[in-house]
């Protein structure tokens, strides 16, 4: 749209036509307060602190209602002015109790900031406050309604950006409340945003309420362990007996590919961090079948003997690596590095959730066609096919919807259920739950299939799209991908992203934990710049993959079995006996199923308590920082090279630390102008370990970026907190599409918006709340 | 478990409506552009025939309207004259409002809340008188004046306030 | 039954039919009812409408905006239907007249949003009663049934090929749903909460379709205005304020009622000649000249003509009609305590300072009048009122604010009279503890 000149306070400014005042004068930095106005969701004018005066009108007019006019003279902080928000914030106060010094939002709370800067402290008012008390609605809201100060941002955010209408406005004047919708709780999807966006403290949740100030607390910005959308989420983490714990989980400064949204998982469910039953101290099986608590060192030293001892005389294949959808980039690769290079074994697999190995197949020598989390709240179409994002990929769903509702985008949805998301969309049909595969080549335009005239006329939708994101689930795998791939040819720009289930899960793949593909789906049996690398002593054939490993060990073939962060016994019922003598590594934080089975245990640390990247399901690469500390445990990184170590490999080589053009330590452009120093100033300050040594993935994150194809973006970006998107497909593949019919694997977790594999059961409020909501749904259909 | 809740629904094609109230509805919900537009008059009728809007009257008219129980809570609350508990057979709605105030309308009030012995939102014992305070009822040149229900009694004075409380008394008898 | 009064000094127009049993469609159109669609159909829209400027009629729901000129700010062409809205919403404390134009003449509310709906090209009419108004409701909807029957309402209405559809509902209790935008969401099926403004009703109202929007009193004034000509209907009134207005005059008068008189018709006269005088001859204290939202007017203040720029003039406002007529027995901090506990109790609670701002004047109003005050309470309930003023979202918080500040203004003394712990010192409960009002904020 065309700009518009005005002048504000004395300033010319210009802003495009439409442009609300208010947002128009905070571009150009002068603030404008306000409590019901809040950026993307509908208008209220309802607090009325954005008055300002326009020129020509005859009373002060809201900003936030008022776009942008030619010509239009606007003051904003007059005399006048600031007594009508004095005023205002004195009549706010005349109900609100002033227990600032209990309140959670002490200390980040808009009214006391506006209070402190308007000056409205002392109260004219010798009258009774309305007193009511608070209640639960959930297992994670509390209502406070005292301090309710009625800016509908709750409603509005859980009604337009949520779309659960969970929350209504009841009664009238000043007896005006907030109410859930089942009268006296809430049933909902419990993502906690009405807390997030409740500028004071009237919605507080049950994990930080009356816990702590937020001044006692370190905030650090780190990416959200459960599912594969990769949310930033801020913990606020304090001091404990035993470390450093986390305190509350949110988004404060909406800075990370997520923006304002953070669903129940990424705001509740640090808790598994803080569980007593977390094992802190190694454990290792001792000749009468119990565990013993020995040290570090000894752990070490039993698992790096038996591991070279099955190497030495059994042979690299007769050892078993199984790696963790959870861990860092760093680590995976590192894990596969040492299973491949010190331990010459290509049997490395991990829980596959979805068929990364297909979409990168299928998109083999074409260049940016993987979209970004964030295409999903651009892209002007969108055909979503199978997954429930709703319950499984809740920052799609806000992005989907949050697109709709902005740009007016049309969503195009398959499904075998009615997914919440039907609501959003512009066509929808159902089509049958094994008829996935059929549809993708019905969509390729293959005449022969069933479906119906609805089919026919989302179809010809499609046809007319360009720039179509098509977005799908673990239904569709193998040649149902290529087929998909090979319509969305068809359209001009189209892009895909492939949904898999867990903050790493694409990370996992990414950095080849296949017995068949090396990091960035390069086949095991080509040349590449990593065999290049790591000597030629990697074998050429592929390895086990995970359910062959545990036949091996059946058979008695498998001699070592390595597992890190991951429970496969539970998940696939592995037989006790199965692995009767195969000597069992497990790093685990819990006593899994698994880990019940192992030789040694070795306590972890989680994602919360390292540093590294992970790449969400859609290749957006992001930094992950150390918030929490568990004394005992280690992270995975740390024991993969304390074992690799023991064993006697070279350390230097298997984590290149200090070396490299881009691991900018300060060492390769020299400590000139004190570089080095205010490199690592920066990294500790963002909480990042500075170390020079092995434990650093900084260098590793080195050789990933110079061995990974797709792998090359912009570091400094990286490190400033932007996302990067990687893009695996492309020049640097080599022969992928001869992979023809191997094995996929796959075992979709399953989960939903209440549950998160194994580390959700370890989480008390996710436990609590699943229960809660199960609870209603069983009543709702009755 | 899914959240993928639709709606919650009584089972369709049964009411707890009368048949003639029921069809009412079904007619009511076609005359505007909106299905919604009929919440207003459908939780009046609604409240004429039961007594008060009931919760079974809310999923009811929820489900009629394609809305949330959560909608309909919201405007049921909003509006005076709904109600969702039950009160007397006659509603005595005494207007103190200014022009039925300085013509002697809170003492009406307060004669009312003497003669029935009951306050203002009360019901006496019997179930047959419920006593209200309320704002102006447009009949301000006629003050002061009384709603039972929707009947206006205008320029009343407390004999005949006590007259008009006996000839409801009796027809509550029959 | 409302009792009817006249007076000689009355031009009835629209309440010419009053007492004539015009609710049956024969005998209104006996007594000329209908002619003016006829008229209108005839003409068109560009007629109805400069007749319409040409009366000088102003809206008789409060804010006196010009009528002709609101319907023509309706465009012509339009994706969206458009719809006229008559707004019998009737709620202001002092106004009765809207009640028996429904109780008399209901035809005449129908034919004034026909010819509404010619002029601006919409095909549908609402008619939305208070929701106390149940009775009037079934006089309405039985006049549309009868309508519909003749032919007056539907497809091809009086034989032309114009439709025109027409309904009828009331609210549920909520004097705020008689402001405009929130009207259109009650009948939207939502709380009455006022809508952000611009767009105005005209260009996006009800469904979004361009709306005209008129009070009762105004559309039951279209058809008479066409049928005696515009120019002719102005004549009736002052400049710039045509025809005649049902005045409601209640209060301490002698002879309450609603009389229909020309705009601009002396306010003293009409309390002492048309409305016989104060009642058993004692002395006036003040006026609220226009409803209870409109400032009150002293006894020297009140020879002025009733229409909306002199009595604008007179620092008030013609409002809603409300002629409200206070003699000495009345304690006018218990009247505007009674005022305020109205607008408190009907504050829709959307903003800040229209729901904070009632609450509070009311609750120390109330420890006011109980003799709980103290002195710089007077200066504070001012401070506040000037604080709510023109920074509401919409103007029931200056309906509140408004007769706030004249009461404190112009009977100050009254105020401090009620100081150190004095029981109310003023009028009928002089001496005698002051009753506190029960009506109490929903929870
Ligand atoms: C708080 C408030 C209450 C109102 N109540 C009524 C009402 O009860 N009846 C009415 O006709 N207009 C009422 N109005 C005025 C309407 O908003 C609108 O201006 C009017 O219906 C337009 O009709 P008119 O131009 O014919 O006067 C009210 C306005 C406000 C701000
Ligand atoms: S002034 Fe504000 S709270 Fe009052 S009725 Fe209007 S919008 Fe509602
Ligand atoms: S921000 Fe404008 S009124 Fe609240």
């Amino acid at each position: 749209m065309a700009d518009v000149t005005l002048t504000v306070d004395g300033k010319t400014i210009t802003a495009p036509a439409g442009t609300l005042l208010l947002e128009a004068c905070r571009k150009v930095g002068i603030e404008i307060p306000a409590f019901c106005y809040y950026p993307g969701l509908s208008l209220q004018a309802a607090c009325r602190m954005c008055l300002v005066r326009i020129e020509k009108m005859p009373k002060l007019q809201t900003a936030c209602t008022t776009p942008v006019a030619e010509g239009m003279i606007v003051s904003t902080e007059t005399d006048e002015i600031k007594q009508a928000r004095k005023a205002m914030l004195e009549l706010v106060l005349a109900n609100h109790p002033l227990d600032c010094p209990v309140c959670d939002a002490g200390g980040e709370c808009e009214l006391q900031d506006m209070t402190f800067k308007y000056g409205a402290g002392g109260s004219q008012f010798v009258e009774i406050k309305n007193h009511r008390e608070e209640q639960q609605w959930s297992p994670v809201v509390f209502f406070d309604r005292p301090r309710c100060i009625l800016c509908y941002r709750c409603v509005r955010v859980c009604n337009e950006g949520m779309d659960v209408a969970a929350l209504g406005i009841q009664q009238r004047n000043v007896g005006s409340v907030i109410a859930p919708n089942d009268i006296t709780s809430l049933d909902c999807e419990q993502c906690g945003m009405c807390i997030d966006i409740c500028p004071v403290g009237a919605l507080t949740s049950d994990t930080y309420r009356y816990k702590t100030r937020p001044w006692e607390m370190t905030h650090v910005g780190t990416i959200c362990t459960h599912c594969g959308d990769g949310c930033k989420t801020t913990l606020g983490v304090r001091r404990s007996d035993d470390g450093m714990q986390i305190v509350r989980g949110d988004n404060r400064d909406k800075s990370g590919l997520n923006g304002e949204f953070l669903c129940v998982k990424g705001r509740y469910a640090f808790d598994f961090a803080n569980s007593s039953e977390r094992l802190t101290q190694p454990l290792v099986r001792q000749p009468n079948g119990e565990f013993a608590t020995v040290s570090w060192e000894d752990a070490i030293k039993v698992v790096a003997k038996r591991f070279r001892a099955a190497r030495d005389e059994r042979g690299g294949r007769s050892i078993g690596v199984i790696g963790s959808t959870r861990i860092t980039n760093e680590e995976a690769y590192l894990l596969q590095k040492i299973a491949r290079s010190a331990f010459g074994t290509n049997n490395i697999d991990h829980h596959r959730t979805t068929d990364y190995v297909g979409i990168v197949r299928a998109l083999d020598g074409q260049k940016n066609r993987f979209a970004s989390i964030a295409d999903a709240g651009s892209a002007p179409a969108i055909l979503i096919l199978g997954n429930d994002p709703t319950e499984q990929h809740p920052l799609l769903a806000w992005n989907v919807r949050t697109n709709v509702r902005h740009n007016g985008a049309r969503i195009y949805l398959a499904n075998h259920r009615k997914i919440k998301l039907h609501r959003q969309a512009k066509s929808f049909i159902q089509i049958p739950a094994d008829g996935y595969e059929a549809f993708a080549h019905f969509l390729g335009g293959d005449e022969a299939s069933s479906f119906g005239a609805d089919a026919i006329a989302l179809r010809d939708s499609l046809r007319q799209e360009q720039n179509l994101l098509i977005v799908f689930g673990s239904e569709l795998r193998g040649t149902a991908i290529s087929a998909l791939v090979k319509f969305g040819f068809s359209l001009p720009d189209t892009k895909f992203a492939c949904l898999g289930d867990y903050v790493n899960s694409r990370g996992a793949a990414d950095m080849g934990l296949y017995p068949d593909l090396l990091p960035g789906y390069q086949p095991i049996h080509g040349n590449s710049a990593i065999r290049a690398e790591y000597g030629d002593g990697i074998p050429r054939e592929s390895g086990l993959d995970l359910a062959q490993m545990f036949e091996a060990a059946a058979r008695n073939e498998l001699a070592a079995l390595y597992v890190v962060g991951d429970d496969p016994v539970e998940r696939l019922g592995i037989a006790e006996e199965t692995l009767h003598n195969t000597f069992l590594v497990v790093q685990d934080m819990f006593m899994t199923a698994t880990a019940k089975l192992a030789d040694v245990v070795l306590p972890t640390a989680n994602l919360y308590e390292k540093s590294g990247t992970v790449t969400n399901t859609f290749g957006d690469l992001q930094l992950v920082k150390k918030a929490a500390d568990r004394a005992g445990v280690r992270t995975d990184l740390e024991l993969i090279v304390r074992i690799a170590d023991t064993m006697g490999e070279d350390v230097h080589t298997l984590v290149p630390f200090g070396k490299g053009v881009r691991a900018d330590m300060g060492q390769s452009r020299g400590a000139q102008s004190g570089e080095a120093d205010r490199h690592g100033i920066w990294l500790a300050a963002h909480n990042l370990e500075p170390k020079l040594s092995p434990f650093d993935p900084n260098a590793l994150l080195d050789e990933i970026q110079r061995l990974v194809p797709g792998y090359d973006f912009d570091r400094l970006d990286l490190l400033g907190g932007t996302s990067q998107q990687v893009q695996p497909a492309g020049d640097g593949l080599i022969g992928i599409s001869q992979l023809a019919d191997r094995p996929d694997g796959i075992l979709p977790s399953g989960d939903t918006l209440f549950t998160s594999g194994t580390l959700g059961h370890y989480s008390e409020k996710l436990n609590e709340v699943e229960v809660f909501q199960t609870k209603k749904s069983m009543v709702a259909a009755d | 478990m899914s959240l993928t809740k639709i709606s919650e629904n009584p089972k369709p094609g049964s009411t707890i409506f009368s048949p003639e109230l029921a069809a009412r509805f079904d007619k009511l919900v076609t005359l505007y552009p909106v299905r919604r537009s009929a919440l207003i008059p459908m939780l009046l009728y609604a409240q004429d025939e039961i007594g008060y809007v009931s919760d079974a009257a809310i999923a009811e008219i929820a489900q009629r309207l394609d809305l949330t129980v959560l909608d309909v809570r919201n405007v049921l609350s909003y509006y005076s004259m709904l109600r969702t508990n039950p009160i007397g057979k006659y509603n005595v709605q005494v207007c103190t409002n200014i022009s039925c105030m300085v013509r002697g309308g809170q003492e009406l009030f307060q004669h009312c809340k003497k003669r029935l012995g009951i306050g203002h939102k009360q019901t006496t014992s019997d179930g047959i008188f419920s006593l209200e305070e309320v704002e102006c009822i447009g009949a301000c040149s006629w003050a002061p004046a009384v709603q039972v229900n929707y009947d206006f009694h205008e320029n009343l004075t407390p004999e005949a306030m006590d007259a008009l409380l006996d000839e409801y008394r009796s027809k509550a008898g029959q | 039954m409302p009792t009817l009064v006249s007076h000689p000094d009355e031009v009835k127009i629209v309440s010419s039919r009053f007492g004539k049993g015009a609710t049956e469609i024969d005998r209104y159109i006996e007594l000329g009812g209908y002619e003016a669609v006829r008229q209108a159909i005839e003409k068109g829209p560009d007629w109805i409408i400069s007749e319409m400027k040409a009366s000088n009629l102003r809206g008789r729901g409060g804010a006196g905006f010009p009528t002709g000129m609101k319907w023509s700010f309706v465009p012509k062409q339009s994706e969206k239907p458009k719809y006229v809205l008559v707004n019998g919403d009737e709620s202001e404390p002092g106004t009765c007249k809207d009640h028996l134009i429904f109780l008399h003449d209901p035809h005449a509310v129908i034919e004034g949003a026909i010819v509404a709906g010619i002029a601006v090209g919409a095909k549908t009419g609402f008619i939305y009663l208070r929701g106390e108004y149940r009775y009037l409701l079934k006089i309405m909807e039985k006049a549309i049934a009868d309508a519909y029957a003749k032919g007056f309402l539907g497809k091809g209405i009086f034989g032309s090929n114009f439709d025109f559809e027409v309904i009828s509902q009331t609210g549920a209790g909520a004097y705020e749903v008689g402001e405009e935008s929130a009207l259109m969401e009650s009948l939207e099926g939502k709380r009455g909460v006022p809508r952000i403004r611009p767009p105005f009703p005209a260009v996006v109202g009800l469904y979004g379709g361009p709306t005209v929007i008129n009070n009762a009193e105004t559309i039951a004034s279209v058809s008479h205005i066409l049928r005696m000509g515009g120019e002719a209907y102005a004549k009736i009134g002052s400049a710039r304020n045509g025809g005649t207005r049902l005045f409601c005059i209640s209060g301490h008068a002698e002879r309450p009622g609603v009389y229909e008189l020309p705009m601009g018709y002396n306010l003293k006269k009409m309390i002492y000649e048309v409305a016989g005088g104060i009642r058993g001859g004692r002395q006036l204290k003040a006026v609220v000249p226009g409803g209870s939202s409109t400032p009150v007017l002293l006894p020297n203040e009140i020879d002025i003509g009733m229409d909306f720029d002199q009595v604008g003039k007179a620092g008030s406002m013609l409002g809603s009609g409300g002629v409200v007529v206070l003699d000495e027995t009345v304690c006018m901090v218990e009247f505007a305590l009674r005022t305020i506990q109205f607008y408190q109790h009907e504050s829709c609670g959307w903003c800040i300072p229209c729901r904070e701002g009632t609450d509070w004047l009311k609750k120390t109003l109330t420890r006011f009048h109980a003799g709980g005050g103290e002195a710089k309470d007077i200066d504070n309930i001012r401070y506040l009122a000037e604080n709510m003023l023109g920074r509401t979202f919409c103007p029931l918080g200056d309906a509140a604010a408004m007769p706030t500040i004249a009461f404190v203004k112009k009977f100050r003394q009254e105020f401090e009279d009620h100081l150190n712990g004095k029981p109310c010192p003023y009028g009928r409960h002089s001496g005698t503890k002051a009753t506190t009002p029960e009506l109490i904020a929903v929870s």
